[in-house]
């Protein structure tokens, strides 16, 4: 028998949507291995009735799970896959993910497969698909279980996810190791700055490394002038400093759903494209034919952009007079 | 303080990744490799630190075609010395690659390591924590801004939504760099000669460990054209226009 360990991440005191989708994953998967969903809760339980996918949740509660601390966290899994012995671990491709996935397939001797975009069990190992090489190729890996896979946010349909398990619950103990952590956490705090929140942007024109440099931000700053929009940024955008971090759109970044999503040289690295891909209409600049940002955009061209945005912006400005 | 910095290549993805005939690698003779951009940030963030506080800078990587050239790179924006690991082979997947470099920090002994938080080609997980397993240290990943504290270092790791916490590690301690406080500064050339004159590259031997379980690559495959953009053709003012008009019929704009 072959169960599925998924690993619940929370935020701000709820279950974060990754988890819904690892756990119907974790449900088909559980099926084909004929073996249940557990669902690893680490940190304060109130949260265990939304894991109704689970066929068990194992609760774990230790004054060093909340706020989340990586090593704390690290802890658990690595104890939780030692004492269940799960065939298959799932953990989100998430900022939390990634110092998670590796960290506890070490720990505990297991094969990882990350960036998993599909899961398939096959006889006694995983198929997984995984994007590599920012989104330009995918990889086909066979993996005897037992393993460790990261997926990533949005692979899974959420929905399958939310019902559909027994709904037992078990209580983990502590490991002692909590007790002589390395690490402490400090201090939180939210995105700040500006005022600004592109969230709430229902039009957004979305700078990435393609614009060359700060000195030509004032091309997409006029066409998000005209079109009452707001300017948002690719990830290496805000690492350059060439905009502030509160602009960013993606995985470490803003999920955003705008109306209109203009991107202005953006390639579409896997992590933009989860922070994006559901906006209304998205209009894509960019002088790759292949850049990965098509595959989402519902209106592509690899005109270039020096040229388009001034032309854009004067043709719209005469248009709204 | 001594700070060891863990760098590598990656193929530059702003060109054409084509397959190989075997159907189960990028075809590597054209590929124009360049530095991780996160190794770049985790560099720059180790001589932010040098320049503030002192500390001494080691870059280190396992030797691969090219490594020489971002090792001097390295040195010539202030690393005080550079390390090339002889592993045996130069394809080595995050968790073997871990082993060895791990060996190499073990007689190297830092205070703290920096690698860039992931990497392109990392299917098999990112470097920075399975190095910490490795050496038994304390890790901390996706982090923009290290500051040193004594006998610990504190450091912001971020989340989704732009939230950051503040965390606190004991030395010595392996930490994944997301991004420096500022960007990575440009190389002058003339530095960099002078880094290629001062000496060869330090060397040493290590084993990246085999016994490991793991996955295997069955076919890699360019992704699937699914619907995928209607794409606009034409001269800028052309492609305006379009542009224009389907903003005006999606009612974005007055059409």
């Amino acid at each position: 028998m072959g169960n599925v360990l998924v690993y619940v991440e929370t935020s701000e005191g709820r279950v974060a949507p990754i988890s819904f989708e690892l756990l119907g994953a974790a449900r088909t998967l559980a099926a084909s291995l004929d073996g249940e969903v557990e669902a690893l809760l680490a940190g304060p339980g109130d949260l265990a009735s939304q894991l109704g996918a689970a066929d068990i949740v194992i609760q774990v509660e230790h004054p060093a799970l909340s706020p989340y601390l990586p090593e704390a966290h690290v802890i658990v899994l690595a104890e939780a896959v030692r004492s269940r012995n799960p065939q298959v671990v799932l953990v989100g491709n998430t900022s939390v993910g990634i110092d998670l996935a590796a960290g506890a397939a070490a720990a505990t001797g297991r094969p990882l497969v990350s960036y998993c975009l599909g899961l398939e069990a096959e006889g006694g190992a995983v198929m997984a698909r995984s994007q590599l090489y920012g989104g330009k190729v995918v990889a086909t890996t066979k993996t005897e279980v037992p393993a460790v896979f990261a997926v990533v946010a949005g692979t899974f349909p959420e929905a399958a996810g939310r019902t559909g398990g027994k709904g037992g619950r078990a209580t983990m103990e502590a490991p002692a190791a909590l007790s002589s952590l390395r690490t402490r956490f400090l201090t939180a705090s939210e995105p700040g700055g500006e005022g600004v929140d592109i969230t709430k942007a229902d039009r957004l024109v979305s700078v990435g490394r393609g614009i060359g440099g700060p000195e030509n931000l004032e091309l997409a700053e006029d066409l998000a002038q005209v079109l009452g929009a707001e300017i948002g940024a690719s990830r290496p955008v805000c690492d350059s400093g060439w905009l502030p971090k509160v602009r960013q759109v993606g995985k470490s970044g803003m999920t955003v759903k705008p109306k209109l999503y203009f991107a202005v040289g953006i390639s579409g690295a896997p992590e933009h494209l989860e922070g994006m891909r559901d906006s209304e209409l998205i209009v894509a600049v960019n002088s790759d034919a292949d850049a990965p940002i098509f595959e989402v955009a519902h209106y592509g061209t690899t005109c270039d952009l020096f040229d388009l945005l001034p032309a854009l912006t004067e043709l719209l400005k005469a248009k709204t007079g | 303080m001594h700070i060891a910095v863990v760098l590598k290549q990656v193929p530059d993805l702003v060109e054409e990744l084509e397959i190989d005939s075997g159907g189960k690698d990028i075809d590597r003779s054209f590929v124009k490799m360049k530095l991780n951009e996160f190794d770049d940030h985790a560099l720059e963030q180790a001589i932010l630190l040098k320049e503030s506080s002192g500390a001494r800078v080691t870059a280190l990587a396992v030797a691969t075609d090219g490594i020489d050239q971002v090792l001097y790179a390295a040195k010539a924006r202030g690393a005080d010395g550079a390390l090339k690991i002889f592993a045996g082979e130069d394809r080595l997947d995050a968790r073997r690659a871990a082993s060895a470099i791990a060996e190499a920090l073990g007689k190297l002994q830092p205070d703290l390591v920096l690698t860039g938080v992931q990497a392109a080609d990392d299917l098999y997980g990112q470097i920075a924590p399975y190095l910490a397993a490795a050496l038994g240290w304390p890790h901390v990943s996706v982090v923009s801004g290290v500051e040193l504290a004594g006998a610990t270092v504190h450091v912001s790791q971020e989340y989704a939504g732009g939230r950051m916490a503040s965390l606190e590690l004991d030395l010595p301690a392996v930490i994944g760099v997301q991004a420096a406080p500022q960007p990575p500064r440009y190389v002058p050339v003339s530095k960099l000669r002078q880094a290629m004159a001062s000496g060869p590259l330090e060397t040493v031997s290590a084993t990246a460990d085999d016994g490991l379980p793991g996955a295997s690559v069955t076919g890699l495959a360019k992704p699937e054209r699914g619907g995928g953009a209607e794409m606009l053709t034409g001269s800028a003012a052309e492609v305006a226009g379009k542009i224009a008009a389907l903003l005006g019929e999606r009612g974005v704009v007055r059409s």
